[in-house]
């Protein structure tokens, strides 16, 4: 789960990354009441979860109550990359002598989790990469060990932070290393992570994803869940705990495993076909899955034929027959199914569905067919 | 032969009870004739459950039954805990199919095995398991899509494409020596070049399959392995060519992955290194079934 800016922040105050004073506004009127709260001059930035929101006009520095009201009212509505602003952060405006680049993730290379940091942070720490990746100083953290006030000490050192920055840089590195793995990110980012004329370091900007396998032991994260869902789609497959995306396609997808998922979405671009969505339905592929399944791609209107692909492992075939009956019972769909069955008590799951195959339910004996049959049923090659 | 199991391995299943999945799933492991030779449950050390003894630790499992393999398929919030305690009891071999623990936990039990018990081989999470047709078959996958006897070993890093893959060579009459799923974590304990080497180690295995998906780079890691280091030929399939762009996490995912992770990638790298690159699982397959002709 990707947090906003604001909820990144307030993440990391948790863990005692220090952060500017601010506060959230959905209106005009809260905005300037955090203004007033934080001190000016203040920056309101827009809420969004895409990048390249200064760019769009998403961030403005407001000296008074006049100009809070003038860009809040501007930014609030705002389109930013077909992503509406619905929220602002206010935030007192930080002078800033020196920006930096902070962040730990996992190296899946190397098995262990990656730090990486460097004092040429800011909006173009990508091109750094590419064109000084010696400027981005790293460090591999093993996780049994986790990260010392040492270890931190001299990685800023070697990432050549300016003097008065290292030491409150290393402590503040320890923090988000703790917040990174006792709060269960995949990724803790900092850009920039500033030195203040005054020689303060504290975080201007924030981006968090979570874990979300890690959610059962955070109660804390029910106040993120949320709302930032574009899709109508994707919405209503997330209220039934479906893992889907949608995409443009006439041919629906069901599948067990995301690799299967992939590779029938492969398999009908490579018959001719688009897919019209990504749906893995897991282990559990039991009725209700299955009617929840074809509901949601049933209310896609551009779905012209819908391809089950089921390889059984833990998921019994003759489970999933079961579940696709039963689901027909309950939903009226409106596109022909093709279904593909094989795997764990297949021949059981064959011999149920015999008796109901029609125009509108069908059944092929391989992947390959199924796709060019639910191709062919959409309407042939697009 | 085969690589890592056989008809010698005996199974210890982790977290046993009359309702647990690892009972279910050992008793299909036991039924395909894997000796399953103990279970483990610390309120139950002591008694019996379908004929299989159950004692209240790893440790006591393998001392009074000489298990040398361990199966878990406990919750995720547990399996971390289950894959040290089988390491620390010093199980060689530990097959982890729990879907959904934390990335954080994940990366601290590898370590750990890693650091303090480098004798274990961690098989998964989240993964399938492994099948040694005829022999042993520790996890989830049926055991009759497989075919015993060789000469092709398949690894793969998606579920049901293990099972897709096996079931496309069996249906051809090509059968296999092991076929090992890795998972899709994070944080695998056995990695594709683990398997490519055991299996280029391996005489019986003569030909290998090789099943990769979008994301990370342990396909373009496996495809410098295969170039420098395995001399039987690999027929591969990378899932995802059309998959949806992931979500981009942040500056530190594009820093680290630049243009790795997409399937084009991957299949550019492993027909570099010499590979055979199908577009669907099928044509994996045939491409394969061509391969064992060409054999010999």
């Amino acid at each position: 789960m990707d947090l906003f800016e604001y909820q990144g922040k307030q993440y990391f105050a948790r863990f005692g990354i220090p952060i500017s004073k601010g506060g959230v506004a959905d209106t005009v009127d809260e905005a300037v009441a955090q203004a007033e709260a934080a001190g000016y001059p203040v920056v309101v930035k827009a809420q969004v979860k895409v990048g390249g929101r200064g760019k769009a006009g998403g961030v403005k520095v407001a000296n008074d109550v006049d100009e809070v009201r003038l860009h809040a009212g501007n930014i609030l509505g705002l389109d930013i990359k077909s992503h509406v602003v619905k929220r602002l952060w206010v935030e007192h405006a930080s002078d800033i002598a020196k920006e930096y680049y902070a962040s730990f993730t996992l190296d899946r290379s190397a098995k262990k989790h990656l730090g990486m940091l460097s004092a040429e942070g800011g909006v173009e720490i990508e091109e750094v990469a590419v064109t000084n990746p010696d400027a981005i100083a790293i460090i591999h953290v093993d996780p049994v060990d986790g990260l010392s006030l040492e270890a931190a000490t001299e990685w800023v050192a070697r990432a050549q932070l300016d003097e008065e920055a290292r030491e409150q840089a290393a402590e503040l590195l320890v923090k988000l290393y703790t917040c990174y793995t006792e709060g269960d990110c995949d990724l803790a980012e900092i850009n920039p992570l500033i030195l203040t004329p005054e020689g303060r370091v504290h975080a201007l900007d924030a981006k968090v994803t979570l874990d979300d396998n890690a959610a059962y032991r955070h109660p804390e994260w029910e106040e993120f869940a949320g709302s930032d869902v574009e899709d109508e789609r994707e919405t209503r497959a997330k209220e039934r705990g479906l893992n889907y995306i949608g995409l443009s396609g006439s041919v629906g997808i069901i599948a067990n495993g995301a690799g299967l998922a992939m590779s029938t979405l492969d398999v009908v671009n490579q018959c001719g076909g688009t897919a019209a969505n990504f749906l893995d339905i897991g282990g559990g592929a039991n009725a209700d899955v299955m009617a929840a399944a074809l509901e949601v791609i049933n209310s896609d209107p551009a779905v012209k034929s819908i391809f089950v692909n089921i390889f059984g492992g833990i998921t019994r075939v003759d489970e999933v027959a079961k579940g696709v009956l039963e689901a027909l019972d309950r939903v009226e769909i409106s596109s022909p199914i093709v279904l593909r069955l094989d795997g764990t008590n297949a021949e059981a799951g064959r011999e149920i569905l015999a008796a109901h195959l029609s125009d509108r339910l069908v059944a092929e004996p391989t992947m390959l067919d199924a796709a060019r049959r639910a191709v062919a049923l959409a309407g042939g090659k697009s | 032969m085969s690589i890592f199991v056989d008809e010698n391995t005996k199974v210890v299943v982790q977290g046993i009870s009359p309702t647990s999945q690892g009972l279910y799933h050992g008793l299909r492991n036991r039924a395909y004739g894997t000796q399953v030779v103990a279970g483990t449950n610390p309120k139950r050390g002591g008694e019996e459950i379908e004929g299989i003894p159950v004692y209240a630790t790893v440790a006591e499992a393998v001392q009074a039954t000489g298990a040398n393999a361990s199966f878990i398929s406990v919750p995720p919030k547990f399996a971390a805990d289950a894959i040290v305690e089988a390491a620390a009891a010093g199980v060689p071999f530990v097959v982890c199919i729990t879907e959904g623990i934390p990335a954080q936990d994940e990366a601290l039990a590898y370590n750990r095995l890693v650091r303090d018990f480098p004798g274990t081989r961690l098989l998964g999470p989240n993964c399938p398991g492994i099948i040694s047709p005829g022999k042993c078959n520790i996890g989830i996958t049926s055991g009759d899509i497989a075919m015993p006897g060789g000469p092709v070993g398949i690894v793969s890093r998606s579920g049901t494409l293990t099972y897709q893959a096996l079931h496309e060579l069996s249906q051809q009459g090509v059968g296999q020596t092991t076929c090992v799923g890795i998972g899709g974590d994070p944080v695998p304990g056995t990695s594709f070049i683990d398997c490519l080497a055991a299996f280029e180690a391996d005489p019986d295995t003569r030909a290998i399959m090789m099943i990769g998906e979008i994301g990370g780079s342990a396909e373009e890691e496996a495809a410098e392995f295969i170039a420098s280091s395995v001399t039987k030929p690999v027929v591969s399939y990378v899932a995802g060519v059309t998959a949806p762009a992931g979500r981009k996490m942040g500056h530190a995912g594009a820093i680290i992955s630049g243009s790795k992770g997409t399937a084009q990638a991957k299949m550019d790298a492993l027909a570099e290194a010499g590979v055979t690159v199908a577009h669907n699982p099928t044509e994996a397959g045939e491409a394969m079934v061509d391969v064992v002709r060409n054999l010999g």
